[in-house]
């Protein structure tokens, strides 16, 4: 395998929407969008894919900034992770997303990586990144899900054929402060919850997000209904640099009398998806914030998990997350 | 005289550049130099134009960056990288290709004083902007930048090879916060690999050049 020069493609550097949308068309399937490239040329360098043009929109400067709106913010798709993470608003009124993006690699990547590419990235599963003919990669074999597959960093939930995670530090956050996805096209523009913006392979094993070929991520908009709110995040990994999370979590929480008056929660790594965990949300609600009902949220969290051969420390692990959430947002 | 004869042949490399009053480093600068003028002759010749013609719209080849304050015109592939583009085109090789994943940092340059790995970065990206690497940060009198003559002072390398990179992150930090704590110094320095894990040797130099220059 060539591991040093990209292959060829034809660039674009298109400065306005609608012409990112017509190059977007016109290569369908043979097109690439790149926005900061931090997933994309590992991608390009392993030739394990070789999309004959790439677009690279980071010259639109719509698709750049945050502003504040009435009902909460918009945030530009290629808004750098290091732009959210130093961002006053952000910082003030939705903690958890400065947090999360702190997390993401390494500060030379948050400096160049967006928000949109954070949640658009691919998964980080090895066999498919090595570019192997399996489920994911339109093959019809996984070779992870095997009795000798090293499957330590794969799901406990949702697996279907595939068994690879989201990987994204921010899309916790994003589920978690229940925003949207602006996701424009040729015919239009319409919105997305953040928690129906990603989809498992029970929907399409071939993609990670709603988005087809021609479609373009705008922005995220958070509304302001946890704008102050109580927040947590945390990431477990390997290494602090660069590594991608084993699991992280994110919650928000309205406490009203030390009781927990309203709470949403997402948790990273587990699964294809940013998995919500809405049973431990419906469990805490109206409970005080306190150690019995983290322990309770915790092992609501963990139930109907399946763990792999090499992947049950996740589970623990998982558990050991929520609590603490529960217990210091 | 035979003998003689044998002694010229198996000259090494090094004595006869020594004999030429030349270094390894000028040596290889020099080969890279002359492939550069090279290709540039190809494409105003129109030796490549075949490959040149790309589809309407997409970038063109021939351009000009501003590198260390200097605007040079260069041919570069669409798919080029900024790493690349310095090492083999410009002959700027302080900037080193460790991984070229963005996974080591070694090739850390500052981009409108951002530090960002040149191996992730697309040549084309950086059209119009201001790119610094490790050779631009000298001064006008060839005096070394404040954090180079730190990292010397407190002995920061151990074998150097990711320097150049420690060195632009440091430059990046102290740009936009003179007088770091050593943590938020740590933090900052965290994208850049040292193998030899010199990483305290690192802090100390960062923390004595924000010392040294308020």
């Amino acid at each position: 395998m060539l591991r040093d020069m990209m292959a060829n493609f034809e660039l674009y550097q298109p400065t306005a929407i609608d012409h990112a949308l017509n190059l977007m068309n016109r290569y369908g399937d043979g097109g690439w969008v790149l926005a900061g490239g931090q997933d994309s040329f590992d991608w390009f360098k392993d030739r394990a894919k070789k999309p004959g043009a790439v677009i690279d929109i980071n010259g639109i400067d719509d698709l750049h900034g945050i502003r504040e709106t009435a009902d909460g913010i918009e945030i530009g798709a290629l808004t750098t992770l290091t732009e959210i993470e130093t961002s006053a608003l952000i910082k003030e009124k939705y903690g958890v997303l400065a947090d999360a993006a702190r997390h993401v690699a390494s500060p030379q990547i948050r400096n160049v990586g967006t928000i949109g590419g954070n949640v658009c990235q691919d998964t980080r599963c090895w066999y498919y990144r090595y570019g192997l003919d399996c489920y994911r990669a339109g093959g019809n074999t996984c070779y992870a899900d095997t009795p000798e597959g090293i499957d330590r960093e794969h799901c406990l939930f949702g697996a279907d054929r595939c068994i690879a995670v989201s990987p994204s530090d921010t899309a916790p956050a994003l589920v978690a402060l229940d925003a949207r996805m602006v996701v424009v096209n040729g015919d239009g523009e319409k919105e997305v919850q953040a928690e129906d913006f990603f989809i498992g392979p029970d929907v399409d094993i071939m993609r990670m997000t709603i988005l087809q070929p021609g479609d373009l991520l705008k922005s995220i908009v958070i509304p302001n209904t946890w704008a102050g709110a109580r927040f947590y995040f945390e990431k477990v990994a390997e290494r602090n640099t660069w590594d991608f999370a084993l699991v992280n979590i994110a919650a928000a929480m309205k406490v009203d009398n030390n009781a927990i008056a309203d709470i949403r929660m997402a948790c990273g790594g587990v699964a294809c998806v940013p998995l919500r965990l809405t049973v431990v949300e419906e469990v805490v609600k109206g409970s005080p914030q306190n150690g019995a009902s983290a322990d309770l949220a915790a092992s609501a969290a963990s139930r109907g998990a399946t763990p792999l051969n090499y992947n049950g420390f996740k589970i623990p692990l998982m558990e050991s997350l929520v609590k603490r959430a529960i217990r210091e947002s | 005289m035979n003998t003689n004869f044998s002694r010229e042949v198996v000259l090494s490399d090094d004595e006869a550049m020594g004999r030429a009053g030349m270094s390894r480093r000028d040596f290889i600068k020099g080969i890279i130099a002359t492939g550069a003028s090279i290709s540039a002759m190809g494409y105003v010749f129109g030796g490549c134009a075949g490959d040149m013609s790309s589809a309407p719209g997409a970038v063109e080849r021939l351009i000009s960056l501003n590198v260390n304050g200097r605007v040079r015109r260069v041919d570069v592939l669409p798919q080029e990288t900024l790493a690349m583009t310095l090492r083999y085109k410009l002959g700027l090789t302080g900037t080193k290709l460790g991984c070229d994943r963005g996974e080591c940092g070694a090739c850390t340059v500052l981009v409108d004083d951002v530090a960002m790995y040149s191996c992730s970065t697309l040549t084309h990206r950086v059209r119009g902007r201001s790119v610094v690497t490790v050779e631009g940060l000298e001064g006008e009198d060839g005096d070394l930048h404040p954090v180079q003559r730190a990292f010397i002072e407190e002995l920061g390398p151990q074998c150097g090879f990711c320097t150049p990179g420690q060195v632009m992150s440091a430059v990046a930090l102290l740009n936009i916060n003179p007088s770091p704590t050593r943590e938020e110094a740590r933090v900052a320095m965290s994208g850049t690999l040292c193998r030899c894990g010199a990483y305290d040797n690192y802090l100390n130099s960062v923390m004595r050049a924000a010392k040294e220059a308020s």
